[in-house]
């Protein structure tokens, strides 16, 4: 208890402190990777440069990379908080209770975590409708196989990505009926030699696009080496691939949403609030639909986009049904953000995918 | 011509020095490293080594130290009992992983009974995992004389395997919206680790330190621990002098096994606070080199691993404070256990200068 008060009131002295020095405002930033990562990581920082980039000496921004998720991560995101943080960002599901843990003993700190679902009056959540994204590569795939065989290389199996696999698969049926995806879990977001090991697996058994949701460009290489195969990118543009195998990709943009709350600590406006946005609020980006796509399927791909974003069309829209056959969404119906069945947790598979869903 | 000697009997003045010398080239390395990379190199040697025990936030990491330190104790001197007689664990983050499992396991299947009887249980529960996956490759070498490297490193994966088997399924919180991992200890007071969550203070330090006290006495008071030094040294004195190698394999891989199943017990009912994908963060794999930094002294031990705490935390300081980059981090730190390991050499060698006509 006594402790928890020095905290208190550490937190307190600093607080003036940072009033006192003039309006420096200091946000810090926990990352699950490192920055070079070609990724999620490395949007993240991108991020966190354009905060930099739009407030000048007005911020001081620090970072720890390569943090593990848990009692690491608890240690890193206090001694930002320790150090006279501001406004503290953590970038990765995992950290969702250590963020909570320290908040509560931060009561003046302003926390924000990506991709979780704790609130508490000093912590927000944001996330990015990826699935919105994943509807447009799932269209072009579907267009694109030979084989009609589709490799997906899947992260954990937590709802953003059973989110994205899908609405991968629904776009891709919609256009062929014949495609089957194949899922490989690779349990982690970054490792490279894990992930080359499940993308050569995948176009061993025929597979001739990979979808990938993790986050380095060793699949891109993977499938670079094979010849034949097409790849899209993954939170980052990864456009060294492109124009072959890279067809396109999803891009993550936080620097809107970064700058905006920094914005909302300087001016005193900050609220804790639940952000979850799509291709229309510009967070999720589709990056340039190279040339070894067909004319055509480019533009139904991009007039999907456009639907999407204007609102006219929801990725997951009925008639749908679980994997088990039973319903789920009924004609016209489009599904919901929370609730039974919502998207915030979704854990089962649409009707059609053969995989399962490990557990 | 510069040649090596080997000494009649290793150098005690040097064997004790050694570590200080190794920490001192280091600083001045590490120092040239990173004013490489342009930052001041006073301040950086500063921030890792001193900032952490006596800075101005020091009443909030000297208690981390000890929760980074005391895994790393308990499985290290499990396995310098081991390492003494020449058996080789190098799976301990496996019997870490696996009594993280079967402790938590044990507490959850109480959740939500309130009673002093459950931790004790716990503990049983814990230390007797990771006990049983070091009788594996024990078993396995007594009967049928497998090589007990490859069979305890291999068991890692296979603990690994379970762990996200565990996450996603049995031990899955069912409250926690489908995401991945178990209920968190930090919401049920009769299985946590805590002695004092605000200070810092966990069972697992506790148990470190009776450990070291019980691993001295045992090597320098009682008979096993002579065999085990004996078998270690001389292998055919110690036939000679009766010692049951079968039974020193058991106890060795048994004992080893049940300090690092300890280990994985307090992290995770403690600090981690749950059984998740991502638990295993490499404390089995950092203790090997922890327990040869501490020359397999029980006493060398508590001090090495205090040392790589203080790496670590200082490291994650550096980085948030200074902008160090990770990598250059991790370089540091292996630095520091490079120049530990060549200047070795110089406890068991001699340099001495010959000239060519003299051979």
């Amino acid at each position: 208890m006594k402790l928890t008060k020095l905290f208190t009131s550490a937190a307190v002295a600093l607080g003036l402190a940072t009033t006192a020095m003039a309006d420096t405002t200091k946000v810090g930033f926990v990352y699950v990777g490192p920055v070079g990562d070609g990724g999620w990581t490395y949007e993240h920082d991108k991020g966190r440069q354009a905060v930099e980039a739009k407030f000048g000496d007005k911020v001081e921004t620090t970072f720890v990379e390569s943090v593990p998720e848990g009692a690491d991560a608890e240690r890193v995101i206090t001694q930002m908080a320790l150090q006279g943080a501001d406004l503290i960002f953590t970038t990765s599901f995992g950290y969702m209770d250590p963020t909570i843990n320290v908040a509560k003993k931060f009561p003046k700190v302003k926390f924000e975590h990506a991709t979780g679902y704790k609130q508490a009056d000093n912590v927000s959540v944001y996330s990015a409708r990826f699935y919105e994204g994943r509807a447009v590569q799932g269209h072009i795939a579907g267009h694109m196989s030979k084989t009609n065989k589709v490799g997906y290389i899947a992260s954990f199996p937590i709802p953003e990505v059973i989110r994205g696999i899908n609405s991968a698969y629904i776009h891709a049926k919609k256009v062929n009926p014949d495609i089957e995806f194949s899922v490989i879990w690779a349990y982690t977001w970054f490792d490279p030699a894990k992930e080359a090991d499940a993308a050569k697996a995948l176009i061993e058994q025929g597979a001739d696009v990979i979808l990938q949701h993790t986050d380095s460009t060793a699949p891109q290489a993977a499938a670079q080496a094979a010849g034949n195969v097409i790849t899209f990118g993954q939170a980052s543009d990864m456009g060294e691939y492109a124009p072959f195998p890279r067809v396109s990709s999803i891009i993550d943009d936080w620097a809107p949403y970064y700058v905006a709350r920094t914005q909302a600590v300087m001016d005193g406006t900050w609220e804790s609030v639940s952000t979850w946005d799509g291709i229309g609020a510009g967070m999720v980006g589709i990056g340039e639909i190279s040339d070894a796509v067909p004319a055509d399927v480019k533009a139904s791909a991009l007039a999907l986009k456009e639907s999407l974003a204007d609102g006219s069309y929801h990725a997951f829209t009925g008639p749908l049904n679980k994997q088990d056959g039973s319903a789920w969404l009924a004609e016209g119906e489009t599904a919901a953000d929370y609730g039974d069945n919502g998207l915030a947790g979704l854990n089962f598979y649409v009707e059609g995918i053969t995989a399962e869903i490990p557990n | 011509m510069i040649a090596l000697e080997k000494r009649p009997t290793p150098s005690r003045a040097l064997s004790l020095s050694t570590p200080l010398i190794a920490v001192i080239i280091t600083m001045i390395m590490g120092g040239l490293l990173f004013s490489v990379l342009g930052k001041n190199p006073i301040e950086a040697i500063r921030t890792i080594f001193w900032d952490p025990v006596f800075g101005e936030f020091a009443f909030y990491y000297r208690p981390q130290l000890l929760v980074k330190a005391a895994p790393l104790v308990l499985i290290a001197i499990g396995l310098s009992l081991g390492f003494k007689a020449g058996i080789w664990n190098i799976g301990a983050e496996g019997q870490y992983i696996m009594g993280a499992i079967c402790g938590a396991a044990v507490g959850l299947a109480f959740y939500p009974t309130e009673s002093r009887l459950i931790f004790p249980l716990m503990i049983i529960a814990g230390a007797l995992g990771g006990w049983a996956w070091g009788m594996i490759p024990a078993l396995l070498k007594v009967r049928f004389g497998t090589n007990e490297i490859l069979v305890s490193l291999m068991l890692v994966y296979v603990a690994d395997q379970l762990l996200a088997s565990m996450s996603l399924g049995l031990l899955r919180n069912p409250e926690g919206m489908g995401f991945p991992g178990s209920r968190n200890f930090s919401d049920f007071p009769a299985g946590s680790s805590w002695i004092n969550e605000a200070a810092g203070l966990h069972w697992g330090m506790a148990f470190a330190f009776i450990a070291v006290i019980f691993s001295y006495i045992l090597l320098n008071r009682h008979i096993l621990g002579f065999n085990i030094r004996l078998t270690g040294e001389a292998p055919r004195a110690a036939r000679f002098a009766g010692v049951n190698p079968t039974r020193l394999i058991l106890f060795c891989l048994g004992t080893s096994g049940a300090l690092a199943g300890l280990a994985g017990f307090f992290e995770v009912t403690g600090p981690s606070g749950q059984i998740n994908i991502d638990f295993a963060s490499g404390y089995g794999f950092t203790a090997i080199i922890v327990a040869f930094l501490g020359r397999l002294h029980p006493v060398g031990i508590l001090l090495a691993a205090l040392l790589m705490a203080l790496t670590y935390v200082g490291g994650d300081l550096a980085q948030g404070n200074l902008g160090l980059p990770s990598a250059a981090i991790q370089v540091f730190q292996g630095m520091l256990l490079f120049f530990l390991l060549a200047l070795d050499l110089l406890t068991n060698y001699r340099v001495v200068l010959k000239s060519k006509g003299a051979a």
